[in-house]
């Protein structure tokens, strides 16, 4: 495109002919007023609030609107003179005397100066700019809006004005309407539903929360306009750095690494089957998770502590051990709960005024300054009772609508209550990852009877595994909390480190050995052996192993018919040996 | 005095002796008839070995290894699942109750396990009663005759 030069009120800029002329004042930073203009779809020019003065060559002025006219060589744009700015009140006020009350045009009116519309003041809310038909034409390519009927009875509808199939919710359309004619929720009927609670809004485009790692955002092909309709790819334009691809696909990398530390997790335990509980019957009722994705600032609530109706509750309860020390569950304690359960009632009490009821089975407050932060929240007047949540009914007609009962044995009081209550948290156990098996065989390491990955030992060697090189951190191993799981990942590293530092690898003097005096070249052990460590010589016609492939296990001695071959540290003698010695 | 048998038990040193370490630490009860020699795999176990403990008067023999699938070496314990059955054929046709000779999958886990097996397995030779092997057993024409004349100790 060749470059045009023109002035905007007096400033010199040199911009592409035929760009607009709005872009050249937006980028000398001269601010004109738009109402109907979005950069990613056709300018339209339906508002003409944009309206400036263009002076040609030959002194000729006109009235244009700045959005749609095109850059000449030596026009001079003038945005601010008394006509420019009768005109924009005379356009506004003739589109408030369709809808007055739209916040973006009493603004606008007040930036203007109008006081009092001169025909009046319309109650519509559409100003029939387009933007939610071009955006649904030009971007997301559903087409399903439209304009429909003539002159003052045009409006803004669906084909045939019934609900539409082609409609695939994206939402671009109430996005991006300056006056809130199109909203969302009467598409969708969307309120605050715990079950949506995800770990990051729900939009195409994002990073997945706040401390993802790696920061960055990525493409969910669920939400992403593009993957449904093959438009849009607004956010490729956005970006000023090209980094956005909509044809990336998942895929798997090959890495050649010396160390490894397994730090898989848990898995949230799934309290549904427990049907005293209620958990997916009841409304309001939760697990922890949910609890501490809802506190958290970018969750679905914004960190405030709501129930499914949006209201903040009067009372919450939080049940303990729910899966954890349980025979029917699991057998062990999840270690984190009891304080965790401690801070949401001390986050209650700073975001709200309900009343807290803790219930446990016994207060494991364990840690540095944990049995202080106990004392701290009883004294901020949480409710701590000792027993159990055995139950949770709803509340009958005595109650307000919508009362949760919680059931358990006051075992302090020798008392049964029952507690009525908005909202119920339901600590729920760590668990082992349902694939901890299979990652743990990957690795040649074993799984306990919980799921949780065996140390190499209890005291010794609480971070290696009998692998050599594999290395375990965090609650794979067994539930502990952030500062036990960090610093067993700082223990992790520091042996990985050394292992790598060194640079070579120390052989266990054990290794298989072919006598090949004694070998009949039978070839019995070249496929025997898991790692395929032994090779056959053709000219000598004997079997050898490889001491670098061989891992000892000792299965080729075992099985070679001319007792060729010793295990060394578990040679055939020294097991002689042992027998002998034990039986004699 | 009760019969006390003596049991030789060859333990794979990743799952099985880790095991029986585990149910050391957490002290599980058994009793203490089994001696352990550790290998580094089941697969390790030649059957000579267990041949040669019931030859020096074991009166039987344990092996253990990792469950199906989780041998360290990957396949160890599928190779001795396939001896075991070899030479528990092996031992019957020498005439010692095939009961003698028994194979395990016990986990580094399952310390509790390992305990149960043991007793079970001491229970079961205490009931076989001593192994009465006799010198006829290492000739074998004195033992064609003895068999001939027995039918075998299981017969
Ligand atoms: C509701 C709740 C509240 C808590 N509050 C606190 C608190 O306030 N303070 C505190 O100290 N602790 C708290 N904890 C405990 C805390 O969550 C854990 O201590 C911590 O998350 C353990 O970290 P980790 O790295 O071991 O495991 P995780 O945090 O579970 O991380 C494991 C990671 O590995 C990934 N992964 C799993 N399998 C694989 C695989 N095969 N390949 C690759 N990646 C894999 C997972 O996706 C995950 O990202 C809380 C726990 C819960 C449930
Ligand atoms: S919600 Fe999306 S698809 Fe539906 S009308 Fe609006 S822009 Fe078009
Ligand atoms: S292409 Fe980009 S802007 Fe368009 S819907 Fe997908 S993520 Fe959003
Ligand atoms: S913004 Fe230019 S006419 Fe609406
Ligand atoms: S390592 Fe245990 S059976 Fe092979």
């Amino acid at each position: 495109m060749p470059k045009v030069n023109i002035t905007v009120d007096g400033r010199p800029i040199e911009v592409e002919e035929g760009s607009y002329v709005l872009q050249a004042a937006e980028a000398l930073g001269i601010d004109i007023p738009t109402l109907c203009f979005f950069k990613y779809v056709k300018p339209y020019a339906a508002c003409r609030i944009c309206v400036v003065e263009a002076r040609d060559k030959r002194g000729r002025t006109r009235m244009v609107t700045a959005c749609n006219y095109p850059a000449s060589e030596g026009i001079e744009i003038l945005t601010r003179t008394p006509r420019v700015m009768a005109a924009r009140r005379l356009n506004l006020e003739m589109l408030m005397s369709r809808c007055a009350s739209m916040p973006v045009l009493t603004a606008l009116a007040g930036k203007l100066g109008i006081d009092q519309p001169r025909w009046g003041t319309g109650t519509d809310t559409c100003i029939l700019c387009g933007l939610c038909v071009r955006v649904c034409d030009e971007i997301v390519g559903a087409q399903a809006l439209g304009f429909a009927s003539r002159g003052i009875d045009r409006f803004v509808t669906t084909p045939f004005e019934v609900d539409s199939d082609a409609c695939i919710l994206c939402g671009a359309c109430a996005a991006l309407c300056p006056t809130g004619h199109i909203r969302m929720e009467e598409a969708g009927g969307r309120d605050v539903v715990h079950s949506e609670i995800t770990l990051g809004p729900n939009a195409a485009i994002a990073v997945p929360f706040r401390q993802a790692v790696p920061n960055a955002p990525r493409i969910d092909p669920d939400f992403c306009v593009h993957f449904r309709t093959g438009g849009c790819k607004v956010c490729a334009a956005v970006c000023p750095k090209e980094c956005i691809s909509h044809d990336d696909v998942e895929r798997f990398e090959d890495l050649e690494v010396g160390t490894v530390v397994l730090a898989t997790g848990y898995q949230d335990f799934d309290p549904t089957p427990m049907k005293q509980y209620g958990y997916g019957r009841l409304p309001n009722v939760i697990t922890s998770m949910e609890f501490e994705r809802m506190n958290n600032a970018a969750g679905s609530t914004g960190g405030k502590i709501l129930m499914e109706n949006g209201k903040e509750p009067g009372a919450i309860a939080i049940l303990h051990c729910i899966g954890s020390r349980d025979q029917n569950a699991h057998p062990y304690c999840s270690r984190v709960c009891c304080m965790y359960a401690l801070k949401f009632a001390h986050l209650v009490k700073e975001k709200t005024s309900a009343e807290v009821y803790q219930l446990y089975i016994d207060l494991r407050a364990f840690g540095k300054g944990y049995e202080e932060f106990f004392h701290r929240i009883l004294e901020e007047g949480v409710n701590v009772i000792r027993g159990k949540g055995a139950e949770i009914v709803r509340g009958g007609k005595e109650y307000p609508e919508g009362t949760l009962l919680v059931r358990c044995e006051d075992t302090l009081a020798a008392k049964f209550r029952e507690i009525p209550v908005d909202m119920v948290v339901l600590c729920t156990a760590l668990e082992a990852n349902h694939d901890a098996k299979d990652v743990a065989r990957r690795f040649g390491i074993s799984v306990g009877a919980d799921g949780w990955f065996i140390e190499r030992h209890p005291k010794l060697g609480p971070v290696s595994t009998t692998t050599d090189g594999v290395f375990l951190a965090g609650v794979c191993q067994s539930p502990k909390d952030i500062p036990d799981a960090v610093a067993q990942g700082s223990g992790a590293a520091a042996q990985a480190m050394s292992l790598m530092i060194r640079g070579e690898v120390e052989m266990d003097g054990a290794y298989a050995v072919i006598d090949d005096e004694v070998c009949s070249g039978c070839r019995l052990c070249n496929d025997l052996c898991p790692y395929s460590a032994i090779g056959f010589d053709e000219t000598k016609k004997t079997s050898s192993v490889n001491p670098a492939l061989c891992k000892a296990c000792g299965t080729c001695a075992a099985g070679c018919p001319s007792g060729a071959i010793r295990a060394l540290h578990f040679a055939d003698e020294q097991i002689y040996a042992e027998i002998e010695g034990i039986l004699s | 005095m009760s019969f006390e048998p003596n049991l030789v038990g060859f333990l794979c040193n990743w799952c099985s002796y880790t095991g029986a370490d585990l149910a050391g630490t957490a002290r599980v009860k058994y009793p203490p008839n089994l001696k352990v020699i550790r290998v580094m795999c089941s697969g390790r176990v030649d059957p000579n070995f267990i041949l040669d403990a019931l030859a020096r008067g074991a009166d039987g023999v344990l092996v253990c290894g990792c469950h199906p699938g989780d041998c360290h070496y990957v396949e160890g314990n599928y190779k001795c699942q396939r001896r075991l059955p070899i030479t528990r054929m092996l031992v019957g046709e020498m005439g010692i109750d095939p009961r003698r000779v028994r194979l395990e999958w016990v986990s580094a886990s399952e310390g509790v396990r390992f305990g149960e097996v043991v007793s079970e397995f001491t229970e079961e030779i205490r009931s076989l009663g001593p192994l009465a092997l006799q010198e006829w057993a290492f000739d074998p024409a004195a033992a064609d005759a003895q068999l001939a004349h027995q039918g075998g100790e299981h017969a």
